[in-house]
């Protein structure tokens, strides 16, 4: 019974600060509790094995979907740091969306950002993880037992096979063809216009009394195009020094002009003209693209080379270059495997050597067995391939196999 | 004896290197990490060879040319000013010092200038390339006109008939064009590599 005049009794200050406080921790305690206890059955089966073809700093987890997969939106991946760790220590490696049985763990950084990366993965040492999924509201299931696994250094990429068998295959036609172009058999190449013009262009220059301009692009000396590059110099440096025709090679490496020097010098020495060599014509510009180009440009405008080679790897320099040796009127021939730059060369200059071209060019201006034998390894490949993408198509479009597109696929 | 070395010190890096790309290990990453560093170094060592030749050449050009020596002694004092105002190692990590200042305000405006001369250089050779002089010529010209009108607002539905037709150039005569270039260079780049690493190659050594 309430006693009508009976005044209410206000709770003390200090209680009432309090009240809100205690009440807050409550209700949060409670939220936290509803979505840390388990409202999902765990996923079981967790089995963690080495990550296959990788350098060691990877775990493969494989597991069975929780019985509440559907309810679930993720399953996160937990890792204990050290044995017997509680649980708040935990700290999550990774997620795999709903219905995953896999996940690779992989971490190869051993420090982030100046600091050490808790989630990097030493070779040779166990891990401790474990998994349990969420759902979208935040409820979780329940652990999966923690597992352990241990991640080493593979020798061999198995998803690699495919590439291996096709360069062994490839190897095999090259020596075939090698041995068999050596013991006489007669191989077809089929002529190409760019280097039947080399022997005129040189020509050209001589009567003309103006130097040969040779342009090894703005690649590095490790680039197969330069290499290209300088096995083409090679032969025009020899045909120059016969006919003592000055040839002019800006680079823009210092370890290319070393090995421009060396191969013009070589040259001049096989062509029994070492006297005419002249250190000078093989200089060093500068490694930055346009002021290369510039200095290229000045070199064309000053001298009026006669003919111009750029065989090498060019990127946005190419028309530049061509168009200012067409504006002073030299013959030129250029050859790229830069397949967006073949496009300026093909308008701008008036032979190009497209691509494989430019690695064929040894073996066409040689004509030696073991040079042309790997050319028709190449053109036999060729057919192989248009023969693999055609049963491809076929069985693709009138079929559901795809044997071929598996075949092919190389790993990321 | 010159020329075998080499080539022998080629086939085994190159063995070595083939080898790698199969093998995921941390100790093949691991060389091939240590290989490259080694390609660096070696371009570094190689610089003073750089700047010995291109110092040369000026110099000679500056004493011999009197037509070329304004600009031999303009690349002269360009090397030197930029080299010795790079001396510290603050001028590359304080905003506004006069190595910065050189390269944002001098280098990179000249290096721009020389590349817009490319759009001029485009329209030059697209005319010369687009002249219908043979039947390959004018397919040519036809498909670039095509492809260019997709840039124009042109009304419907001749807008929507002519985008439909470039992607279709794009997408399978340009495509197949692109990947039997690609196909061929890179069956080429194995197959000179072979060479190069057989010794069967040596033109880029100076030859036999």
């Amino acid at each position: 019974m309430i006693t009508p005049n009976r005044p209410h009794r206000l709770p003390c200050r200090p209680c009432s600060l309090l009240l809100p406080v205690l009440l807050t921790i409550l209700f949060a305690s409670g939220a936290m509790a509803q979505s840390d206890a388990p409202r999902w059955q765990a996923p079981e089966n967790l089995i963690i094995e080495d990550n296959p073809n990788d350098n060691g700093h990877g775990l493969f987890l494989k597991w069975t979907p929780s019985p509440d997969d559907a309810e679930l939106l993720v399953y996160e991946i937990w890792r204990v740091p050290t044995p017997g760790a509680p649980e708040s220590e935990w700290f999550m490696v990774g997620s795999a969306p709903r219905g995953s049985e896999e996940y690779k763990y992989f971490d190869s950084d051993e420090t982030m950002q100046g600091e050490i990366n808790p989630a990097f993965v030493p070779i040779g040492k166990e891990l401790q993880l474990c998994i349990r999924g969420r759902a979208v509201d935040g409820s979780v299931s329940a652990w999966t037992p923690i597992m352990a696994g241990t991640g080493r250094g593979n020798w061999y990429h198995k998803g690699k096979t495919n590439i291996l068998v096709f360069m062994l295959l490839f190897g095999s036609a090259v020596f075939y063809f090698i041995s068999s172009s050596k013991r006489g058999k007669e191989l077809f190449i089929r002529p190409i216009p760019g280097l039947s013009a080399v022997d005129e262009a040189i020509g050209r220059a001589t009567e003309m009394g103006t130097p040969i301009l040779y342009v090894l692009g703005t690649g590095t000396a490790s680039d197969i195009a330069t290499i290209a590059g300088y096995t083409i110099l090679s032969r025009v440096a020899h045909r120059t020094a016969e006919y003592q025709t000055d040839i002019l090679v800006p680079v823009n490496d210092p370890v290319m002009l070393a090995m421009g020097q060396e191969v013009v010098k070589a040259a001049y020495t096989k062509a029994g003209r070492p006297e005419v060599y002249n250190p000078d014509n093989v200089s060093y510009v500068s490694a930055m693209q346009f002021p290369y180009v510039a200095a290229v440009n000045g070199l064309m405008t000053r001298e009026k080379p006669a003919t111009c080679f750029y065989m090498g790897v060019f990127h946005a320099e190419s028309l530049l270059l061509a168009e200012t040796g067409s504006g002073t009127g030299a013959i030129q021939i250029s050859g790229t495997d830069q397949l967006a730059q073949i496009p300026f060369f093909v308008a701008a200059t008036d032979y190009t050597l497209i691509g494989e071209e430019l690695y064929a060019a040894s073996a066409y201006l040689s004509q030696e067995p073991s040079q042309i034998g790997p050319l028709k390894a190449q053109d036999w490949t060729k057919v192989a391939i248009i023969i693999f993408i055609i049963v491809g198509i076929l069985t693709l479009t009138f079929t559901s196999w795809d044997g071929i597109l598996k075949l092919v696929q190389t790993p990321v | 004896m010159k020329k075998s070395i080499p080539i022998l010190i080629v086939f085994i890096t190159g063995i070595v290197m083939v080898m790698q790309y199969f093998v995921p290990h941390a100790a093949s990453e691991f060389l091939f990490t240590y290989a490259n560093d080694f390609v660096i170094v070696i371009g570094i060592l190689a610089l003073p060879l750089g700047i010995f030749s291109l110092m040369r050449g000026t110099v000679k050009k500056a004493i011999k040319d009197p037509k070329e020596r304004f600009y031999a002694l303009a690349t002269i004092i360009g090397f030197l000013v930029m080299v010795l105002s790079g001396l510290q190692r603050s001028q590359f990590t304080t905003p506004g010092t006069l190595l910065q200042n050189l390269f944002n305000y001098i280098m990179i405006p000249c290096q721009a200038t020389i590349f817009s001369m490319l759009a001029f250089y485009i329209a030059s050779a697209a005319y010369r390339a687009f002249r219908i002089r043979t039947l390959l010529a004018s397919v040519l010209l036809v498909t670039a006109f095509i492809v260019m009108m997709r840039i124009i607002p042109l009304p419907e539905p001749l807008s929507s008939w002519n985008s439909s037709l470039v992607q279709w150039i794009l997408a399978v005569p340009n495509m197949a064009a692109k990947r039997a270039i690609i196909i061929g260079v890179g069956l080429g780049a194995i197959s000179y590599s072979m060479k190069i690493i057989l010794g069967i190659e040596r033109g880029y050594m100076g030859g036999e």
